[in-house]
């Protein structure tokens, strides 16, 4: 199992270093002046010639590699060309948020999710079965920004039960960093009133963001429950007079999660990439923000950065998924260690 | 003598489209028992149509072009105007309708361009392999390691913001998904005896290649490439309400949604009808394309 490990380890540098590669090449390959575009349209050309040099975009592209590559090993991803501060910096002062708002969004999807496609599978096309699937169906067509903007219409602005967007009131203090995560440190302060506002604000944003996980992880959960729920061995528990609850729930739910496990890695990484939508859409702090921001002021360096991110974080859940597997499965664990 | 022949190969000919014909009718009764295919057809033939006639049912077909009526700003929805009117009081209604063109045009430009790169990589990477199979995969794994939005925002953050750029970013980076998908049925195929059999006799590699292993992997495309129409326009939209793709006076539903935001919750309309047609669109193209694979790839169903 060690080996197995160190080998997916060493496995996951090389995909990132590809990654690495890809993110550069995009960025400094694709006919495009980064220097013009971030030095804006009514910029000299002494003045993009100054930035150019300033950012070493006038070196060989070798070279530019090899610096970017090494800064990035001592954990410093450049600085942005707008605000002239460390990418680093940003990215340590957002991602807390980002990774809060998708956690608990994977959370709810996979608590509503699996046990909705559980209950599908048992009652199938009876009612609940009919609605699970409208909703896993719309789920993955509805566009989460549109989405997010009818929730904060109809929720936030017609009935005004939740805020509109940010992650706090204007009036509600910040807790004093702790993990740096909002929620965890407003908790272990007890600071509770600013627990509840952070709550408040966490809703809308995360049941958009959850939507479309939630219908994929209904939808693979359903039709896994239904082909296993047909297996010998279900019968066979069924006929050695063992209870419907401790079947499905023990017996079947075990087999059919292996798939669910997959979609639910796969939906980690698609939710980091709806995080640039939905914190577009509730102006939350994160990353994805951030990236769509630079992205607007053609500042590619935080992009690039954001991009890695993002990269790591999908690479790191796919090996979690697959030593879920080991758990779930013995046969697995053998042939992988 | 000849004639007795010829009819013969007239008889072949026509059991042959006789066969294909009945599979046909099969296909169809497969797909059409399912309620859900049927309405996902009827969305994206609708969808069609609609791309197709826009211009001829629209009532103010300048509107899509950057007209300006300041007298007629923001009006709610009303006989005269559909879905209302924007805030340069241009008919959101011919914007929407004048907007499936575009988006059938971004969903298929993205999805050819991103199938004419993926399928023949994958062929050679599961049929020829060896270390160039290898490393067209380990660039594909790391393609599919990122989101296609951030990766698509990337490319545009070095491009600068336009439609055309918009495009071609999600194209340059949707091919992966067809490498991965034609490299396990490539290597599936080519253990095949048939494979087997032409390699035997003689038949080159192009040609088995092209004649044999293609062809079988046609339905698995097809079924991806209808999801992927959906999927495309979406993100091709996505790109939009940020700002990055379509900018105005284009009717792009993502850049109509992202303007329409300013006026929200009094002029709600202005956001609200674009959004209710990229999501019809895209759930026709998931529903036809579900259909499809119940039909057409049985085994994959998921």
């Amino acid at each position: 199992m060690t080996r197995y490990i160190a080998g997916r380890v060493l496995v996951l540098g090389v995909l990132l270093f590809g990654l690495l590669c890809i993110t550069f090449v995009i960025s400094h390959v694709i006919p495009g002046d980064p220097a013009r575009l971030a030095a804006g349209p009514d910029a000299s050309d002494a003045m993009v010639r100054t930035l150019r040099a300033q950012y070493g975009l006038d070196r060989p592209l070798g070279a530019q590699f090899v610096v970017y590559t090494r800064g990035l090993l001592r954990g410093d991803f450049g600085l942005s060309l707008r605000s002239r501060n460390a990418v680093a910096e940003d990215l340590a002062r957002f991602f807390p948020n980002t990774l809060e708002l998708v956690t608990l969004s994977l959370l709810l999807a996979i608590v509503v999710g699996v046990p909705l496609g559980m209950l599908s599978a048992v009652y199938r096309d009876t009612w609940i079965d009919h609605w699970s699937r409208v909703m896993s169906v719309s789920g993955v067509a509805v566009p989460a920004f549109w989405l997010g903007l009818m929730l904060q219409l109809v929720i936030a602005l017609h009935l005004g039960w939740l805020p509109l967007g940010g992650r706090l009131n204007l009036t509600t203090a910040l807790p004093q960093p702790i993990t740096h995560l909002l929620l965890v440190d407003a908790t272990l302060r007890g600071e509770w009133a600013t627990l509840g506002d952070g709550l408040r604000h966490a809703v809308l944003p995360v049941v958009t963001l959850c939507f479309p996980a939630l219908a994929s992880i209904l939808r693979v959960n359903r039709a896994e429950m239904i082909e296993t729920l047909h297996q010998d061995y279900i019968l066979n528990a069924r006929a050695q007079g063992l209870g419907g609850v401790r079947v499905v729930a023990k017996y079947a739910l075990r087999n059919a999660m292996i798939p669910t496990l997959t979609m639910i890695g796969l939906r980690y990484g698609w939710m980091l990439g709806g995080t640039l939508l939905v914190e577009s859409v509730f102006d939350w702090p994160g990353i994805g923000l951030y990236a769509v921001n630079s992205a607007l002021s053609s500042d590619f360096v935080p992009v690039m950065g954001v991009t890695l991110v993002i990269g790591l974080n999908f690479m790191l859940a796919n090996l979690l998924v697959d030593l879920g597997y080991a758990w779930l499965d013995p046969r697995l664990r053998r042939t992988a260690a | 003598m000849s004639a007795r022949v010829q009819s013969l190969a007239f008889r072949g000919w026509w059991e042959d489209r006789a066969t294909s014909a009945r599979e046909a009718r099969r296909y169809a009764r497969i797909f059409g028992r399912n309620a859900a295919s049927v309405a996902g057809l009827g969305l994206v033939v609708t969808f069609l149509a609609i791309a197709l006639v826009g211009p001829w049912i629209v009532p103010y077909p300048e509107d899509a072009t950057g007209a300006v009526h300041l007298d007629r700003k923001l009006q709610a929805p009303s006989r005269a105007h559909w879905f209302g009117t924007d805030e340069v009081g241009d008919d959101v209604y011919t914007r929407v309708v004048l907007g499936a063109r575009l988006s059938l045009q971004i969903g298929l430009v993205i999805t050819l361009v991103a199938a004419l790169i993926g399928v023949p990589l994958g062929v050679v990477a599961g049929y020829v392999g060896g270390p160039l199979g290898e490393i067209i995969m380990r660039v594909t794994d790391v393609f599919l390691a990122v989101p296609a939005l951030v990766l698509a925002v990337a490319v545009v953050s070095a491009l600068g913001p336009g439609i055309v750029n918009a495009i071609l970013a999600v194209a340059l980076v949707w091919w992966p998904g067809y490498v991965r998908l034609v490299q396990g049925k490539a290597l599936a195929i080519s253990q095949e005896s048939y494979v087997e059999a032409a390699r035997a006799v003689g038949v080159g590699r192009v040609r088995i290649a092209f004649v044999h292993l293609l062809p079988n992997c046609l339905s698995p495309i097809l079924v991806k490439a209808s999801m992927d129409m959906g999927t495309a326009i979406l993100t091709a939209a996505s790109l939009g309400f940020i700002g990055l793709g379509a900018q105005p006076p284009f009717p792009e539903w993502g850049a109509m949604i992202s303007h329409g935001r300013n006026y929200l919750p009094t002029w709600w309309w202005y956001s609200a009808f674009p959004g209710l047609a990229i999501y019809l669109t895209v759930l026709g193209f998931n529903l036809l394309g579900d259909g499809l694979r119940d039909v057409l790839d049985p085994k994959s169903r998921g």
